[in-house]
């Protein structure tokens, strides 16, 4: 290229700056966002700005002082929206359950007094005189909250502050989620292996045709791959047919809506990412290993053991990590050939965001797969030397 | 490879096409249900009938979400490329400060699970009023889609000899003259097959759009995730087919281009050697 140095820079620069500025605008903050909403809480504070700003300096024992009361009162007093109100009570409640009735009673009853008398609270509602609803008070005002996140592990801060164990799913998930992922990456290693050592064996059309076969389920749509599945594994499904008709079993196998159906055919929707990084590494061994190990009196298990298999280990790590990390995230294939004990985390994620809008929980769940899988691609970076995918 | 017993060649070649064959029957498997008669999506074949690919043009909902997809796939094609290909030609620059960790940052989408993103942009989505918009989704996609562009036109700048750009220089060329008479076309197959990708890729998003998309932009496959999902219609073997001749005819476009520009590479190798 001509031009100064300096040109050339600024030439390039603005070449990437298109892009740079779209990823940041649409992809990373809307990661930040998520990461944001999962961390903060402002429900209650928004709609009770008074009460947030005088109920920190309470040292949370005892009864809150006169002022705090009155803030409380100005609040509750101020005209509020009607759902922003709905949320800030349901995340009350979510603190000490009662909390509902008593805004609701306590609401009704600050708006419907002549303005200008005194109001006292515990005489609208005797629960205004115990300690515990002024402290949930307290806990719901903070800005940043780690209940999300403690939530998404099953975990909750208890009335002193301390963490304890809360009654949930999400940590059952993260497991079958991981066990999952891991049984479908040693399947795909189990299978992929072998098949990429004949491949890289063989010439010709076998060993076009065998590639083939591994290229074409990728290029073909993920939702076409699992329909297939749908219609193969049903009751009366071919499988099942088949099997009936050479006599293995007398009645269908119950094979979709279930575990086995969701490994078979993630297994190999993913199987093509296993095969192609082994064969690439071993297309880069030299075709005359082999044979030089059984001139020296190798047996072919021990050669195989000693010479072909740790140098294709690499290929075996950087495929199980890339399986493995893609795994975790699955949605598509356990949403439509799982059974409800099947849903990895994904779909509590999806469940969380579409179905119930509770964006904090999603977000907290979202960033602990964010986490696990940005460390996975950062090691399989390091492994395959290379930060692109196969396949691309 | 040395001498192998007969046992173990046997055992090889059943493996091996025991594995082709479970990675290939469940893609053709679907293929000729989309001509079954029957109301089941299933075997056996009762007659052969073309009313699921009737269906798919008269029914409201699939022909819509067919339109939606050509409209979301081109608008996120165009954008993608456009800006990837961009981006591809400033990384090339050796003088572009922090190259790998841009080039990794762009590469990022093809690794962050859908859902996650997708959380994200549904979130920041009803924040800017994008959410349940064409807009909305075409720029969603367009991110899945520009590390595959950044790939694809990455591998055919770096195919393309420096020394023809730097000899059109010296013969009195401007830079914009370089670029568009060497550069471009030299690099176009590679435009193109990130294009293809991108297409591709957009055609067959499904998670994103779930968090984004409204019931009027729902795509085609979009609407296959629900049809599968709740009624299992063989009008989805109808929309299979077709996403699949469609994939397989993108798929032949990119390979032949990359045939083109492989036997390219040669030729003009062999002429500056």
């Amino acid at each position: 290229m001509s031009g100064s140095p300096a040109r050339a820079r600024v030439s390039a620069l603005l070449l990437v700056a298109p892009l740079f500025l779209f990823l940041a605008a649409f992809f990373v903050w809307p990661l930040v966002m998520m990461i944001t909403v999962s961390v903060t809480d402002g429900t209650v504070r928004q709609v009770m700005p008074e009460t947030a700003s005088s109920i920190r300096a309470w040292d949370g024992s005892g009864l809150p002082p006169q002022e705090v009361q009155d803030a409380l009162i100005a609040d509750l007093r101020a005209p509020s929206e009607q759902m922003a109100f709905g949320d800030a009570v349901r995340r009350l409640n979510s603190e000490v359950s009662g909390f509902r009735t008593l805004l609701s009673r306590t609401a009704s009853a600050v708006r419907d007094a002549p303005a200008g008398q005194p109001i006292h609270l515990a005489a609208i509602d005797p629960r205004w005189g115990e300690g515990r609803y002024w402290q949930a008070l307290q806990r719901a005002m903070p800005n940043y909250t780690d209940r999300n996140l403690l939530a998404a592990v099953d975990l909750k801060r208890d009335t002193e502050g301390s963490i304890t164990a809360d009654v949930s799913a999400n940590r059952v998930i993260m497991v079958r989620t991981f066990t999952i992922a891991a049984l479908v990456t040693l399947l795909c290693a189990l299978i992929g292996l072998p098949y990429a050592m004949i491949a890289a064996a063989s010439t010709g059309w076998v060993r076009n045709g065998m590639l083939l076969a591994v290229l074409l389920p990728l290029w073909t749509s993920l939702l076409v791959r699992t329909a297939s599945w749908v219609i193969l594994l049903q009751n009366e499904g071919l499988i099942n047919k088949a099997l009936l008709a050479i006599g293995i079993v007398d009645q269908p196998l119950q094979l979709i809506f279930n575990r086995t159906g969701v490994i078979i055919a993630m297994t190999h929707v993913l199987l093509p990412f296993m095969v192609l990084p082994i064969y690439s590494v071993l297309l880069g061994i030299p075709r005359n290993l082999m044979p030089a190990a059984s001139s020296l009196g190798a047996s072919r298990l021990r050669a195989f053991w000693h010479v072909l298999l740790p140098m294709a280990l690499p290929g075996v790590a950087s495929g199980s990590l890339l399986v493995f990390m893609v795994a975790l995230g699955y949605y598509i294939t356990p949403a439509l050939v799982g059974g409800a004990e099947d849903q990895m985390i994904s779909s509590v994620i999806a469940f969380f965001a579409t179905g119930t809008a509770n964006w904090g929980m999603a977000g907290a769940l979202g960033l602990i797969l964010l986490v696990a899988t940005t460390a996975l691609y950062l090691v399989y970076g390091r492994l395959s030397r290379s930060p692109n995918m196969v396949g691309a | 490879m040395a001498a192998h017993s007969p046992a173990f060649r046997t055992g090889q070649i059943v493996f091996g096409a025991a594995v082709v064959f479970f990675l290939v029957a469940p893609v053709i498997a679907i293929l000729p249900l989309a001509f079954n008669s029957s109301v089941f999506l299933n075997y056996p074949i009762e007659s052969f009938s073309s009313r699921w690919f009737v269906e798919l043009q008269t029914s409201e909902t699939w022909r819509r979400s067919i339109i939606n997809s050509l409209i979301i796939g081109c608008g996120a094609t165009v954008l993608s490329t456009v800006i990837g290909t961009l981006a591809a030609l400033g990384l090339r620059n050796a003088r572009l400060p922090f190259a790998s960790l841009l080039r990794v940052m762009f590469l990022l989408p093809m690794v962050v699970p859908a859902v996650v993103l997708g959380v994200g942009m549904q979130i920041l989505y009803t924040r800017l009023g994008l959410a349940s918009t064409h807009l909305g989704v075409i720029v969603a996609h367009s991110v899945l889609c520009v590390p595959f562009v950044i790939v694809s036109v990455s591998a055919s700048l770096g195919g393309i000899d420096g020394s023809i750009e730097r000899a059109a220089s010296s013969l009195g060329a401007n830079p914009a003259t370089v670029f568009r008479r060497i550069t471009l076309p030299l690099a176009l197959p590679g435009v193109i097959s990130g294009a293809v990708f991108a297409f591709a890729t957009s055609l067959d998003e499904v998670v994103i759009t779930l968090f984004v998309a409204g019931p009027n932009q729902r795509t085609l496959a979009r609407q296959m995730f629900s049809s599968i999902r709740e009624n299992v219609s063989p009008t989805v073997a109808a929309a299979a087919f077709l996403l699949i001749i469609g994939t397989l005819c993108l798929a032949g476009l990119a390979g032949l281009l990359r045939w083109r520009q492989s036997r390219l590479a040669k030729a003009t190798a062999s002429e500056a050697a």
